[in-house]
């Protein structure tokens, strides 16, 4: 039970297009994941791969001891919880769109909302500080509130499995961290595991506590933070010259960027 | 999970204003059911229909049951099935300009009328020939745009689109080409066939266009998961759990089906798709759960009282209801848009 989600010699890809190749890994209940990687290197295809919309080449993605496959579009709506990039802004208002995460969990022919479905609704939208907001349509809040909707509604669902693309691209460092926090959070104290891309290396070596390095559809280094974010990987992975530095308070893997100017200079 | 006293009450106040909408609704139906009984040549007051309806005899009751009663049935089954064709439509392609006539539905529709009347079959074969042909013609166009938009196994919403707006140049083109080479006469019926009108005499094609459209309303309110879950995208709605492929095709086909129908039943009758669904959007919200069975009643309100006014503004002439559909609904709706502030919302 421990090994939580099981990914096997898995392959998938678009057609003649793109290939993810021989992804193997295992993610224990309760771990904060992070895949991380240049552009182009996979990382969505993966994530799309696990969550079930490309289907496997060859190979398994096992939840729980099932097949990810092998689950209908409902089941795997009850254990895995998406929160896509790119939020459709819609004219519908927050609670209502939070609530759409009670959909996967409806009777068949149910009409309504039970006052259970609400309850969960209003306990996330509380914890994810958009309750105030709940009447509001998701195309007049700010990019943040979207995003805190989008977790808002992933966290409805009450998911085994929650899966984030980029939850902080296009974000201020306010809502940047006021979101990891909150993932963290519920990594912690709800034994949430947590899959995430993750774009920005400090704050995937900040935040998770273990890390998938991709490169050209295959795994290019996996393990714990301080192992991934080493600077020869790094280097190697990603093509470009860093540092790396412990980050003065925390103490994790922190990465720096340095100009071609500066390189040049010292080189002399 | 803290306990939320509110949540109960927002959630009442909730259905308990879906409810309230759909019994103003109701109301309103009835309103124009015997404003489509008291209006027409013969002056009938509204005390006496009761009266005649019992008695089952003289020139009155042929009037009000022969002629009104059938019209006013057939307009709420056509502008119902219009407009919940139109809101299904709307909702799958996730676009706020959709409705049957983008499709090609009805330029198929006609079409096939336009050919039955150029080769003389109605004469041959007799009166239902014409509503056959529009089915046929219709049919045609959905199965194009159904497989056409089918690329490599998977239905893609976007081509489908294109692919209905091009049968449906094509097939007004083919119409202008049939009109021209055709007879003064055949012109005139397929221009009066085009127009849309309520003024159907045959009893089983009536009943049919009821069965149907009640049929739809029903089928589709089974579908509201995957209508609410696909405003918010496809890639969305499978993560909440709806096999998106299914629910569109499936959706496709009988809103598509049940448009086919109204058209060949009514004729081209256009815009209760396209503007009654917005009107339920912005008046009550959009949530299938109440926008399904709010255009079905909304868009049946609407037709009968075009219908009314069609038949009485240059009486003892009728105007062709489609006249009546476009300035009536287009005029209400660039109202509606500008006085409320609000923009389509479409979800």
């Amino acid at each position: 039970m421990s090994e939580f989600l099981k990914v096997r010699n898995f392959s998938c890809g678009y057609r003649d297009k793109f290939v993810l190749e021989d992804i193997d890994f295992t993610l224990k209940k309760g771990t904060m994941f992070g895949i991380i990687g240049p552009n182009g290197s996979g990382k969505t295809t993966l994530f799309k791969g696990i969550n079930g919309e490309l289907k496997a080449r060859s190979g398994s993605v096992i939840l729980n001891d099932r097949k990810i496959g092998e689950m209908s579009y409902r089941e795997r709506a009850r254990s895995i919880a998406v929160v896509a990039q790119h939020i459709h802004a819609t004219d519908i208002t927050v609670e209502d769109y939070v609530l759409m995460g009670r959909l996967p969990h409806r009777e068949k022919y149910q009409l309504f909302e039970s006052t259970e479905d609400y309850h969960i609704a209003h306990h996330f939208m509380h914890l994810t500080h958009v309750y105030h907001l709940k009447d509001t349509y998701m195309s007049r809040i700010s990019g943040g509130e979207q995003q805190l909707a989008n977790i808002a509604r992933a966290l409805t669902q009450q998911p085994d499995l929650l899966l984030l693309d980029e939850p902080t691209s296009h974000l201020d460092i306010t809502h940047q961290v006021q979101i990891l926090n909150l993932i963290q959070k519920l990594n912690e104290e709800m034994k949430l595991t947590v899959l995430m891309i993750i774009h920005d290396l400090n704050l995937a070596g900040e935040y998770c506590n273990h890390l998938l390095m991709l490169n050209k559809g295959r795994i290019f280094k996996q393990g714990s933070p301080d192992e991934v974010l080493n600077y020869q990987v790094i280097e190697d992975g990603y093509d470009t010259v860093v540092v790396v530095r412990p980050n003065p308070v925390s103490g994790n893997p922190a990465v720096f960027l340095v100009s071609d100017k500066v390189l040049k200079q010292k080189d002399k | 999970m803290n306990t939320d006293p509110g949540a109960e009450k927002i959630r009442s106040r909730k259905f308990s204003r879906w409810f309230l909408f759909l019994v103003v609704l109701f109301v309103l139906s009835g309103v124009a059911f015997l404003i489509g009984l008291n209006t027409g040549e013969m002056d009938i007051s509204l005390w006496e229909i009761p009266g005649i309806l019992r008695s089952g005899e003289g020139l009155e009751y042929t009037v009000l049951y022969q002629i009104r009663l059938p019209r006013i049935i057939l307009g709420l089954a056509v502008g119902g099935g219009l407009s919940l064709s139109g809101a299904i439509l709307q909702g799958i392609y996730r676009n706020p300009l959709v409705e049957p006539f983008t499709l090609g539905i009805s330029g198929g529709a006609a079409l096939g009328v336009a050919l039955a009347i150029v080769f003389a079959l109605p004469l041959a074969f007799g009166s239902y020939v014409l509503p056959a042909a529009g089915f046929s013609g219709a049919l045609l166009a959905i199965f194009l745009v159904y497989n056409l938009g089918i690329r490599q196994g998977q239905i893609n919403v976007n081509n489908m689109l294109l692919i209905g707006v091009m049968v449906s140049f094509v097939s007004s083109a083919l119409m202008m080409l049939l009109m021209s080479l055709t007879t003064a006469e055949n012109l005139h019926s397929i221009v009066f066939w085009m127009m849309g009108s309520l003024d159907e005499p045959d009893r089983t094609l009536i009943r049919f266009t009821v069965i149907i459209s009640v049929a739809s309303l029903i089928v589709s309110l089974f579908f509201f998961r995957s209508l609410n879950a696909l405003r918010l995208g496809e890639t969305d709605a499978r993560h909440l759990g709806i096999n998106t492929e299914l629910s569109i095709r499936v959706m496709f086909v009988i809103a598509s089906l049940l448009a086919g129908v109204c058209v060949a039943a009514a004729g081209v009758i256009g815009f209760v798709g396209l503007v009654i669904p917005h009107l339920v959007r912005i008046l009550a919200g959009s949530d299938y759960r109440m926008l399904l069975p709010g255009s079905f009643l909304g868009g049946g309100i609407f037709l009968v009282l075009c219908d009314a006014i069609a038949r009485t503004i240059i009486a003892p002439n009728e105007l062709p209801i489609g006249v009546i559909t476009g300035i009536v609904g287009g005029v209400m709706f660039i109202l509606f848009l500008s006085r409320s502030g609000t923009s389509l919302k479409m979800s």
